[in-house]
C-alpha cells in the first residue's frame, strides 16, 4: 500500500498537465429536463424518477446523494443509454440524447461509465483494457492504444501494473485503471456511480486525490452517484440532493471550496458547513424512505 | 518474494534448489505417496489374507479380488504386446473422435442458442427434449442408422459430449455480467467485437466445464459402448473390449489392468483438457 501511495504522488506530479483531451472538443453540459422514469413490470407501475430538473454545466463535477433505491441509478443509465426514459428529456451540448420520440438515448463513448462494482474485463490485462475502446473505434492501431494506453496508466500512477489483469490488482487500482479507460475515450461526461462504494476510508482518500488530480487535469464534466456526503463535498462542485422513490430535485448546494483541493479543506470551517447543510436535507429523505418501508436495495 | 532485504545491507543469498528436490520437500507429496502405499499395502494384504494366514475361508469382497502384485504382474506380461496397446489407441481415437465433433459442433451450437432468440425459440426445445436421453440408449438406434460398427460408437460418444458441452457454453454465455456488454457498447464495440472479445472470452471458463465433464461421460460411453458392440470384427475392440473380454477369459488381473488403464487414460484426458485451459485463459491461472 505505501509503495502504491508514493506512485500515485511521484507519476502525479511528473506530468502535471499532460493533456488527455487534446484536440478533442471540449463540452458536456448535460440538461436534464423534467425527467420520469416509469417502470411497468406486470402491470404494477413504479415510479423510479419523477420530474427531475438539473442543469450539468460543462466541466462541472456533479454529486447526486439520496437514500438507497431511489432511483439515482435509473437517472444514470438514463444518461448513458441502457434504459429509457417515459417523459422529459435530456441533452448534451444542446444535442437531444433521449426525450419525446427518442425514449432510448444511443450508447456512446461521449458518455463514459464506471460502473459501481467495477466492469474491467477479466481477460484483458489493464493495458488490454484501456486500449479497448480506441482499438474498437477504429481510432487507433492496436499498437498505437497500447502506447497510449500504457503512458495514461502511468499517469495514473499504474505504470507497473499494465500488464496485470484485473484479478491480479487491488480494488482500488482496478477503479483506477477503469477511469482510464473511461477517459482514453475522450467522454464529455464521466458517469460514476459510487464507484468506491466497497472501499474503506484510506483507499477511498487515495482514489478521491486521484480522481482530483485527473479532473484538474482534463476537466472532463462528472456525474458522480454516492451516499458518502464527504466524498460528495470533497469532490464537487455542486451537490444535488434527491428526495427518496420516486427521485426528483430536493436541493441544490454549490461548495464554494475553492479548488485545487486537499484534505486539509476536509477540516475547514466552511467544509463543516456544508456538511451539516447537506446532511440535513440527506437525513429528512432518509428518515422518509426509511418509513416508506424502503429496503436497502444494495 | 525470495530476496528478503539484509539488514546489514549486504545482497541477500537466494538459495536455488532444483526442481526434483523442490519435488521431494513438499509435504503433500509425502502424503499422498504414503497413502496410496498404504492403499496398495491393504488391498495385498486383504486379497492373500487366507494364503499368508493358513484360513480355509476369504475375506469378503476384498479377498475375491486379485492382490495388486498379481495385477502389476499381469500387467508387466500385457504391456509388450501389441493388443493391449491397440486398444489405447482404438479407445483414444473414439474418444477424440468423439469428443472433437461435439466440441467442434457444440460450442457453435451452444453460442447461437445464447446470442440469437430466434434461433433459441426453435432449436432449444427439440434440443431440451433429447438432452435426457442417456447416450446408452441410442446405442441400439445407432447400430441400426449408422452402416458400421465404428461409426455407432463414435455418434454415441459424440451425444455423451455434446449436450453437457452445449448446455454449459449457453448457461456461461448468458451470465456474462450485462456490465461488461454495458461498457463495451459504451466504448463502441460492432457487434463482432463483442462477440469475439466479450461473449467469447466470457464463456470459455464455462466452456472449459463442459470439455471437462463432456471428457469423462465421453470415456464412459466409449466403455460401454466397447462392451456392447463386442469389438466388431476389426481386431481389437479397445479399453472396453479388453475388460470385457477378460472377464469372459476368466482374468480377473487383466480385469483390474484393464480398469486402472482407464484410470490413467481419463487422468491424461483431463490433464490435457486443464493445461490447455490454463493456456487459454491466462487470467485464471492467477487463482
Amino acid at each position: 500500500m505505501n509503495e502504491f501511495m508514493s506512485k500515485t504522488k511521484v507519476n502525479g506530479t511528473a506530468a502535471p498537465h499532460a493533456q488527455i483531451n487534446n484536440g478533442a472538443p471540449m463540452g458536456g453540459a448535460l440538461s436534464i429536463k423534467h425527467v420520469s422514469k416509469i417502470y411497468d413490470p406486470e402491470g404494477v407501475n413504479v415510479c423510479a424518477v419523477d420530474d427531475c430538473s438539473m442543469e450539468i454545466a460543462a466541466g462541472e463535477v456533479c454529486m447526486i446523494v439520496g437514500p438507497s433505491g431511489c432511483g439515482k441509478t435509473t437517472l444514470l443509465n438514463a444518461i448513458a443509454g441502457f434504459h429509457s426514459i417515459t417523459s422529459g428529456e435530456i441533452t448534451l451540448d444542446g444535442d437531444l440524447l433521449c426525450g419525446p420520440g427518442k425514449p432510448k438515448a444511443a450508447q456512446g463513448a461521449d458518455r463514459m461509465v464506471v460502473f459501481q462494482n467495477g466492469a474491467l474485463f477479466p481477460w484483458k490485462t489493464l493495458v488490454e483494457n484501456v486500449a479497448y475502446g480506441p482499438i474498437v473505434q477504429r481510432r487507433m492501431s492496436k499498437p498505437e492504444a497500447l502506447e497510449k494506453s500504457y503512458q495514461m496508466l502511468a499517469e495514473a500512477g499504474l505504470g507497473d501494473f499494465g500488464d496485470k489483469y484485473p484479478g491480479e490488482v487491488s480494488s482500488g487500482m482496478a477503479r483506477r485503471a477503469e477511469i482510464v479507460r473511461a477517459l482514453i475515450n475522450e467522454p464529455k461526461v464521466l458517469l460514476l456511480d459510487e464507484p468506491y462504494r466497497a472501499m474503506d476510508a484510506l483507499t477511498k482518500s487515495i482514489m478521491h486525490e486521484s480522481l482530483l488530480e485527473t479532473y484538474d487535469r482534463t476537466k472532463v464534466t462528472i456525474f458522480f452517484i454516492t451516499h458518502d456526503l464527504e466524498e460528495a463535498i470533497f469532490l464537487g462542485d455542486k451537490v444535488h440532493v434527491v428526495t427518496t422513490r420516486p427521485c426528483s430535485l430536493k436541493k441544490t448546494i454549490d461548495v464554494t471550496i475553492p479548488r485545487p483541493r486537499t484534505y486539509e479543506s476536509l477540516s475547514s470551517e466552511n467544509f463543516r458547513h456544508l456538511m451539516a447543510e447537506v446532511n440535513e436535507a440527506v437525513h429528512e429523505e432518509a428518515v422518509k424512505a426509511f418509513q416508506a418501508g424502503e429496503r436497502e436495495l444494495a | 518474494m525470495a530476496s528478503v532485504a539484509q539488514i546489514d545491507g549486504s545482497t541477500p543469498v537466494v538459495r536455488r534448489r532444483s526442481k526434483l528436490a523442490k519435488f521431494m520437500e513438499n509435504p503433500t507429496i509425502w502424503r499422498g505417496l504414503l497413502a496410496i502405499v498404504i492403499f496398495l499395502a491393504v488391498w495385498e494384504v486383504g486379497a492373500r489374507f487366507d494364503e499368508w494366514f493358513g484360513k480355509e475361508w476369504t475375506l469378503p469382497f476384498i479377498g475375491l479380488i486379485p492382490p495388486p502384485t498379481a495385477v502389476f504382474n499381469a500387467w508387466l506380461k500385457i504391456i509388450p504386446q501389441a493388443g493391449y496397446w491397440d486398444s489405447w489407441l482404438q479407445s483414444f481415437q473414439r474418444v477424440l473422435t468423439g469428443f472433437g465433433a461435439a466440441m467442434l459442433l457444440g460450442i457453435p451450437f451452444g453460442l447461437a442458442l445464447a446470442v440469437n432468440k430466434y434461433f433459441r425459440d426453435v432449436f432449444f426445445p427439440p434440443f431440451e427434449v433429447l438432452r435426457p436421453i442417456p447416450p446408452l440408449a441410442w446405442v441400439p438406434a445407432s447400430l441400426i442408422f449408422w452402416p458400421t460398427n465404428e461409426m455407432s460408437i463414435a455418434f454415441v460418444t459424440f451425444l455423451g459430449a455434446f449436450f453437457t458441452i452445449v448446455i454449459n457454453v449457453l448457461g456461461g454465455a448468458r451470465t456474462i455480467d450485462v456490465r461488461y456488454l454495458r461498457a463495451a457498447q459504451s466504448m463502441g464495440a460492432s457487434q463482432w467485437d463483442l462477440f469475439s472479445k466479450i461473449i467469447l472470452p466470457g464463456t470459455l471458463p464455462s466452456i472449459f466445464t463442459g470439455a471437462a465433464v463432456g471428457m469423462g461421460i465421453t470415456w464412459e460411453v466409449v466403455l460401454a459402448a466397447e462392451m456392447i458392440s463386442g469389438g466388431g470384427t476389426q481386431g481389437s475392440g479397445g479399453l472396453g473390449f479388453f475388460i470385457w473380454n477378460s472377464y469372459m477369459g476368466g482374468s480377473l488381473e487383466q480385469v483390474v489392468v484393464g480398469m486402472i488403464s482407464i484410470g490413467i487414460a481419463g487422468f491424461l484426458s483431463s490433464s490435457a483438457i486443464r493445461w490447455l485451459g490454463d493456456r487459454l485463459m491466462p487470467w485464471r491461472r492467477l487463482f
